[in-house]
């Protein structure tokens, strides 16, 4: 009887250049359901970590409550991490975000966390730009609670129950899109190959980055007359393109595909090449819903990179805080002095 | 790539690195978890079976599987598989064990068999003819049975009882002992009214420096290692001078030195001609050397035999260098270094062993090639003469005890096919059982946990009361507390990753979870060289076979480096849809009979 990962690793794991191996981005053996779409998105983390090298004590991960929300615990052993109240990861994460602009932030969501209870503060997350990368482990249930339909299940879809779901559904990046989300990107679990560029590229970016991730639920959400099953979605997927995401330390010497056409620079100089097969213009705004919408009403699930602003401006940007994190100002510049508070009255008058 | 057929027996055989690189393919993680579960008789007979000679093997194997085991390429070092199969030997109940061991035939089959030689070879011949009825003639020139176990290999390293019970477990079978008997001449065997004879007398010649100056000089006080070492098994040399040289880097060299550290020598040396790394020895037999303080020097090339007076004063050598060619083949290149001078008062020389027929007459239809040994199939150990069989060192030169009873097991098999008239060729595949360990979600009828334990040691006697009495063992062997601790380093390398690609919904959950990165599902290639450059961790074992499965329903396919999987179960325990099952797969060299029942 096992719940225990054996310890020992293989001798050859790669290193990156903090010399660290995959294994060291891990964390707790995961106590979801054997084959949930969830584990392998945690996989997907720890692999865009592990390759862009950043240090894992330099990371704030955040969730709400969910089996997606369960997940941090599962990756990243060595990061700070805050499980919220549910629905509520994007106010915690933006007070984390102002008090210490140095982490990483990454906060893992599910649709119903995100889509039903949280919907409120994710629109406001959104319209702030926080700098982060929000992840939504779109399973169309509620899988913690036993499985119930979701505000993404789509219209027809019916989960283990078998009752086919009669409300329209919402699509997060559509809306993500229509509150000015700066970042906006759809896949799914079982691509990695996709799945982990995207990952680096929302962290890499600057501002709020949002990655809609098909994640299926393999024990209430897995059945023939779902959308959400890897069959389905593997039937019906359709990509904006192939994409890999070159970090700015990395030369661009390194064994990329050559024949990108096209090519995004984000904010810190790292860069996005992107493939692509339907011609969709990523900095379109209005193209990249249309497009959602015809492959919807085509029954086709579209995803890979949609939409990027590189060069938006953050919250921290917006409030014109200080460069230095919050937490790290002590009284001494915090509390000038009746001086200063006497020059700052002077001025007001 | 063409998905794996794992019903051929090879592939999982592969698998258990252990048992695939032991001779005689003793399922060797099958009895290491019935040692951890106590039950010593089981893991004897399974011994028994495989290898003639587990009490005797479990202190003196060369254990090729132990370089060969998993767990050394995931830990710092193997299973001490050797000793764990000492454990089963110390800790049987010899009553119970007796009552399982195959019977004497009461009807015989009315053929005859001669075994000359009565090493490990025969002896193993001898055990698996004698439950078929054959009436088995044994000639060997020693008083008793086990040829070089008994005249080489010393006490302190086997002792007698020992090998005495194992021997006897065989004779016992209603085997016709010829001892004191030196067999001069096959014609009369083959002219007598035997139906088959084996051929299993060693390599009974030990070399000698024949040319070196001061040899016939120095002769009184010169022993050649293997008959020096036969004289001391037999009581016929009881001690040696203060100051010994023994010449020779390999087991025998070992055995040397440390018998003479128990006959009165008190500054004994190994002078070697190779670079120490590249003695012969095993690692541990150097070790144990070592620590009963003796000096081993390397480099050094003998030239000469210094006698003043009519008495050996000591001996000159040459002091060289390795030096290796592209192909890295070695050279010894003399460093310019004054030759050194080692003073000693006797010297053994042990630097080989060479094969010796000379009571083979050359027109009796066996053909030697033109190293002296004689021209065999390699499966079926028949020679030229169809009625005359080779095993052990006889066959093809000087190796060890494993290697002659495996060469015996399959030589009976070969005798036996052909006195029922049936081609030696016709060999009997190998019994092989594969059987899922399932019991609930995380509950396999395994052990799957891996535990994170060093190899533990076992226990020396005290070095002043080993080196005062050469009859005294030096290893200890394992408590039963310690040998479970050792057991339970054991990955079961025999329970399989079994893949079923048409359950596979490339979840991905599987290769997550693999604390060591085996699994992969990748687009298929021509060639297995370019699927492994594909994998997520470094595929370049290559004497470690890739596991192929699909193609599946995104026309991937599912691809697996066996090389460090540590049989964690994890995979099967994290697939959905039970496309990973663990399944033991049990492999079993046919032996000419059934033996015992397990
Ligand atoms: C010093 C030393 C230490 C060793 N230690 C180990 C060890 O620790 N572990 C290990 O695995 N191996 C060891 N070996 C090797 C091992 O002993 C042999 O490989 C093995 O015994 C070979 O078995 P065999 O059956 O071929 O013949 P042997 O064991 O050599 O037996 C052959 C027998 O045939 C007899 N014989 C020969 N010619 C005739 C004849 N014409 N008529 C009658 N009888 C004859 C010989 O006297 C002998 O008794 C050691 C060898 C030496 C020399
Ligand atoms: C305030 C509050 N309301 C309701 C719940 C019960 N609850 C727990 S998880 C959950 C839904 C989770 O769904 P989702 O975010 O999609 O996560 P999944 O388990 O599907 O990954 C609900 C309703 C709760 N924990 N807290
Ligand atoms: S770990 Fe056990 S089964 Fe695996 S090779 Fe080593 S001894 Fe054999
Ligand atoms: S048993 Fe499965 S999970 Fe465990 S090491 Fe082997 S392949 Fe990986
Ligand atoms: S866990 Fe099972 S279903 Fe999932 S990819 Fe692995 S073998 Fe396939
Ligand atoms: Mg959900």
């Amino acid at each position: 009887m096992t719940y225990i990962r054996p310890n020992f690793r293989h001798p050859a794991l790669p290193r990156n250049e903090l010399g660290y191996t995959r294994r060291d981005y891990e964390g707790a053996l995961s106590t979801l359901c054997a084959g949930c779409g969830h584990d392998s998105v945690s996989g997907a983390i720890i692999q865009a970590c592990f390759e862009l090298a950043i240090p894992p004590h330099r990371v704030g991960k955040l969730s709400g409550i969910g089996c997606s929300s369960k997940t941090p615990t599962y990756f990243l052993g060595r990061s700070h991490g805050f499980n919220t109240v549910h629905g509520r990861m994007p106010s915690v994460a933006t007070g984390a975000a102002l008090a210490n602009r140095e982490l990483v932030y990454i906060g893992v969501s599910g649709d119903g966390d995100t889509a039903s209870i949280g919907l409120g503060q994710f629109a406001h997350v959104i319209r702030r730009n926080l700098d982060m990368l929000y992840i939504v482990e779109n399973n169309g249930c509620y899988g913690l609670t036993k499985g119930q339909d979701s505000a993404t299940a789509d219209v027809g879809s019916a989960s283990k129950k078998g009752v086919p779901n009669p409300y329209p559904p919402i699509d997060l990046c559509a809306m993500a899109l229509d509150l000015g989300a700066t970042f906006v990107a759809r896949s799914f679990s079982g691509d990695k190959r996709q799945l982990v560029p995207l990952i680096k590229a929302g962290i890499a970016h600057r501002g709020f980055a949002f990655i809609d991730v098909i994640s299926p639920c393999v024990t209430f959400n897995n059945t023939p007359q779902s959308t959400k099953s890897y069959d389905y979605v593997r039937e019906h997927l359709a990509s904006t393109g192939t994409l890999d995401f070159v970090p700015v330390r990395q030369e661009i010497t390194a064994d990329y595909e050559a024949g990108y056409t096209e090519e995004v620079t984000l904010h810190d100089g790292s860069v996005i090449h992107l493939y692509k097969e339907p011609d969709l213009d990523v900095h379109d705004r209005h193209a990249a819903l249309r497009a959602i919408r015809e492959h919807k009403e085509a029954g086709r699930i579209l995803t890979g990179l949609l939409y990027v602003d590189p060069d938006s401006a953050d919250l921290h940007e917006v409030l014109q805080t200080v460069k230095t994190p919050l937490r790290d100002l002590t009284a001494k510049e915090l509390c000038p002095g009746s001086r200063a508070l006497d020059a700052i009255n002077a001025s007001k008058r | 790539m063409k998905p794996t057929d794992i019903r051929d027996p090879e592939f999982f055989h592969r698998v258990i690195d252990c048992q695939y690189a032991c001779p005689a393919h003793t399922p060797v993680p099958e009895y290491i978890r019935l040692i951890a579960q106590g039950r010593y008789d089981e893991a004897y007979l399974i011994n028994w079976e495989s290898n003639v000679f587990p009490g005797v093997l479990g202190r003196t194997c060369d254990r090729p599987c132990e370089p060969a085991c998993r767990r050394g390429r995931v830990d710092e070092e193997p299973v001490a598989i050797c000793r764990l199969k000492r454990v089963a030997a110390d800790y049987r109940n010899e009553e119970r064990i007796r009552a399982r061991l195959p019977k004497a035939h009461r009807r015989k089959n009315g053929k005859k068999v001669a075994l000359v030689g009565a090493g490990p070879a025969s002896l193993t011949v001898a055990r698996d003819l004698a439950p078929l009825g054959y009436e088995l003639h044994l000639f060997d020139d020693q008083a008793k049975a086990g040829g070089f176990m008994r005249s080489q290999i010393p006490a302190f390293r086997l002792p007698e009882e020992v090998l005495d019970t194992e021997v006897g477990y065989i004779l016992e079978l209603g085997v016709v002992t010829h001892f004191k008997r030196y067999v001069e001449s096959l014609r009369e065997l083959l002219e007598a009214d035997y139906d088959a004879i084996f051929v299993g007398t060693g390599a009974p010649r030990g070399r000698d420096l024949k040319n070196l100056p001061g040899r016939k000089e120095a002769d009184p006080y010169v022993h050649i290692g293997i008959e020096w070492l036969a004289s001391v098994a037999f009581g016929h040399v009881e001690s040696i001078a203060k100051r010994v040289i023994v010449l020779g880097g390999g087991n025998t060299a070992m055995d040397c030195c440390r018998t003479a550290r128990r006959l009165g020598g008190e500054d004994v040396k190994v002078i070697v001609r190779s670079p120490f790394a590249e003695m012969k020895a095993s690692p541990w037999e150097k070790e144990d050397a070592m620590n009963e303080g003796i000096p081993i020097i390397d480099n050094h090339v003998p030239k000469e035999f210094v006698v003043e007076n009519g008495r050996l004063v000591g001996m000159r050598f040459e002091k060289v260098r390795a030096v290796y060619d592209d192909e890295g083949r070695r050279s010894l290149v003399p460093t310019g270094e004054p030759p050194a001078f080692y003073p000693c008062d006797e010297v053994i020389i042990a630097i080989g062993q060479e094969n010796a027929f000379p009571w083979i007459e050359r027109d009796v239809g066996v053909v030697f090639d033109k190293w002296g040994l004689p021209v065999l199939d390699k499966e079926t150990f028949q020679s030229t003469n169809p009625k005359v069989f080779f095993g052990g060192d006889a066959a093809f030169g000087p190796a060890n005890i494993i290697t002659a009873v495996a060469h015996g097991h399959q030589a009976a098999i070969s005798i036996h096919l052909f006195l029922s008239g049936r081609s030696v060729h016709d060999r009997p595949p190998p019994q092989v059982n594969l059987v899922s360990q399932k019991m609930g979600i995380h509950e396999w009828s395994y052990d799957n946990e891996v535990d994170d334990d060093d190899r533990y040691r076992v226990p020396h006697a005290d070095l002043e009361v080993a080196l005062r009495d050469r009859r005294v063992e030096v290893e200890l062997g394992f408590d039963p507390a310690t040998a479970y601790r050792e057991a339970e380093r054991c990955l079961n390398c025999d329970v399989q990753t079994v893949f079923t690609a048409e359950r596979c919904i490339e979840c991905d959950a599987c290769v997550d979870i693999c604390p060591t990165d085996c699994i992969n599902f990748v687009e298929d290639e021509e060639d297995e060289a370019a699927l492994r450059k594909k994998l997520r961790a470094p595929a370049d074992n290559l004497d470690q076979p890739l596991y192929v499965g699909g193609p599946l329903k995104t026309g991937r396919i599912m691809v697996k480096d066996e090389n460090v999987c540590l049989h964690c179960g994890l995979c099967a325990e994290r697939c959905p849809t039970a496309a990973w099952d663990m399944q033991k797969f049990l492999y079993n060299v046919t032996k000419a009979a059934p033996l015992c029942s397990l």
